[in-house]
């Protein structure tokens, strides 16, 4: 372990990272109700443009890999980011509001304006959006502090919390449609969401790597880091803005999507350390990793019908976190 | 370097807590603030790091005014170690001096063959070179703030800025600490401002002490000057007896406190 805590082990890492990435899509496009060797899949995409092996994987497999790493990757950037900005191990994209704001969004949209449903995803990214920007002003005293930002956090996701709740309970007899959404699903997800989540996904990951050094920093403490000439508030809300746009986008598309954000970053960390200039792309990578492969898993435990991602994510992530977190000592 | 405080006042809120300061840190010496809780001690010393705008009067280094120069740049001139910081304890010492290379760096951050020999230089002064692997939750308090000492060094600061360096140590991490200020002063020529509690410490590392009190600067001296009972009673309100040590370094040793009723003739009473 100890020798992966140099650069260049700690690029190996993230190396063996982006491999993990690339292997568990690649069995992603392969397995599902259709099964197809990895020569045929090939040969479908190259050569035989036609036909409906062509329609499965171009239209169906390859949008939902490929969406399924850039949500995973998103969130657990957006985790990543937040972590280090509150300087707080337990802090997940949930706590500056976007799962709140993004899940009362979503089921508004479903279940009582269904006339506006192919407004979904815009709805739930300004949703998701809109609540950080409101938790950010509700904790803005003369700057922003990370308590008063979680504090603010958990008491606007309770509100409006119990707004989805009533809107559930109002409208029980349809809620069932909306499962899908609040535990984090990337079924029938294809090109239209890729287009609409894309630019803002990459921004927010190209800003997370461009702020990654300055991140260590803030992690040092406000006043250490305004010593070090960093200007701090300005800092932390370009930080905030960041992780703000991937939360909101990965939840506009595959709903709410839980526990990667949170332990994806974790899981990185144990293996390579506190430096976020790798940590951001370790925990990008590893986060798709996660999303593609519970993606992949759901829908083949269960054939022909599939789990969604979420919940393999739930099932299977915290008896593999909480064996890592026994077997390395590990202080947040 | 020159550091001049030119009629500070600032406070939190509604709350003022310095009022018209006024001095100057003489360049290449130790001075040491003290007073008691609540004094003002830490906010002056965030006032003149730039960490806390003052509402009015400046602070000047070198004849520029620290708050409205460019952050980055100041950062390589003075460097400050605020009571309050955090780093993950899996954070190595080498990593932690590290950070202190940030306001030289640009980009992604790797390190330059520049810094890597400031940072090895660093390690030796403080003394740090067989910990440099070790991560911070497995060192001892004082080779924590050891490291963190080396932190600001690596900033290659002129003036250094430290609040309460030795709190929370034990005598012989406190003796250290003091001895490695010290030894930075007179062989780097480091100007040093710092605030402590202990004023035996003080007296035995300071070439001038300021005493702060009611918002404002009460004394500035040499330890002999300051460490008089006269003088504790009025900024500590306590009751002491001086002497001088063989090395010729006061110490006092405290008696009592004062009580309100022996106050009422001073100024310092309720």
């Amino acid at each position: 372990m100890k020798a992966l805590r140099t650069n260049s082990g700690r690029l190996v890492v993230v190396v063996f990272l982006a491999l993990l990435l690339v292997g568990a899509m690649l069995l992603s496009l392969r397995f599902g109700a259709l099964k197809l060797s990895f020569g045929e899949i090939l040969e479908t995409l190259f050569q035989r443009r036609d036909g409906i092996d062509y329609q499965i994987v171009f239209n169906i497999r390859l949008p939902r890999v490929l969406l399924g790493a850039m949500v995973g990757a998103s969130l657990a950037v957006a985790g990543t980011i937040l972590q280090g900005v509150m300087r707080n191990p337990l802090a997940s994209p949930g706590i500056i509001g976007v799962s709140a704001g993004g899940g009362l969004a979503g089921i508004l949209v479903m279940l009582a304006l269904p006339q506006f449903g192919a407004f979904l995803v815009p709805a739930a990214f300004c949703g998701s959006l809109g609540t950080a920007v409101l938790v950010y002003l509700l904790a803005w005293r003369r700057g922003v502090n990370p308590v008063r930002l979680i504090l603010a956090g958990v008491a606007v996701s309770s509100m409006l919390g119990a707004f989805s709740s009533t809107i559930l309970l109002l409208n029980a007899e349809q809620a069932g449609g909306v499962l899908d959404f609040t535990i984090g699903s990337l079924a029938t997800r294809s090109w239209p969401q890729i287009r609409q989540a894309g630019p803002y996904m990459a921004a927010g990951l190209a800003a997370a790597l461009f702020l990654s050094r300055r991140l260590n920093i803030l992690a040092l403490g406000d006043e250490v880091a305004a010593g070090l000439g960093i200007r701090v508030e300005r800092t932390r809300l370009l930080l905030l803005t960041s992780a703000a746009l991937l939360a909101a986008s990965a939840v506009s598309v595959a709903g709410l999507l839980g526990f990667v954000g949170l332990i994806a970053p974790h899981i990185v960390r144990i293996v390579i350390g506190t430096d976020n200039r790798f940590l951001v792309p370790g925990s990008a990578l590893f986060g798709a990793a996660m999303v593609v492969g519970c993606d992949t898993a759901g829908r083949m435990v269960m054939e022909p019908s599939e789990l969604p991602a979420g919940v393999i994510m739930s099932l299977l992530g915290p008896p593999f976190f909480l064996w890592l977190l026994r077997r390395h000592s590990y202080e947040a | 370097m020159r550091l001049e405080v030119r009629g500070v006042s600032a406070g939190y809120g509604a709350k003022l807590v310095l009022d018209g300061v006024e001095f100057e840190i003489p360049a290449g010496k130790i001075m040491t603030l003290v007073g008691a809780n609540g004094s003002g001690k830490s906010t002056l010393l965030k006032v003149i790091g730039r960490l806390l705008k003052p509402r009015t009067g400046c602070v000047l280094l070198d004849g520029k005014a620290v708050h409205s120069c460019d952050t980055a740049e100041l950062a390589r001139k003075m460097a400050i170690l605020p009571q309050l910081h955090h780093a993950s304890g899996e954070t190595t010492v080498r990593e932690l001096v590290g950070f202190g290379r940030f306001p030289y760096r640009s980009g992604f951050g790797v390190l330059s063959a520049r810094d890597r020999e400031v940072i090895a230089e660093i390690l030796r002064l403080t003394r740090l070179e067989p910990l440099q692997e070790r991560k911070l939750s497995t060192l001892s308090g004082g080779e924590r703030q050891r490291a963190w000492i080396a932190m600001t060094l690596a900033q290659e600061p002129g003036v250094l800025l430290l609040d309460e360096p030795t709190t929370f140590l034990d005598i012989r991490c406190q003796f250290e600490v003091i001895e490695l200020v010290r030894d930075l002063n007179r062989r780097c020529g480091i100007t040093v401002l710092m605030v402590l509690h202990d004023l035996n410490l003080a007296a035995r590392c300071s070439d001038f002490i300021v005493t702060l009190k009611g918002r404002r600067i009460r004394h500035i001296g040499t330890p002999r000057e300051i460490l008089q009972p006269e003088i504790l009673r009025e900024i500590f309100e306590i009751e002491s007896v001086v002497h001088v040590g063989a090395d010729d370094i006061p110490y006092c040793v405290p008696t009592g406190s004062v009580k309100e009723e022996d106050n009422k003739n001073g100024d310092g009473g309720l």
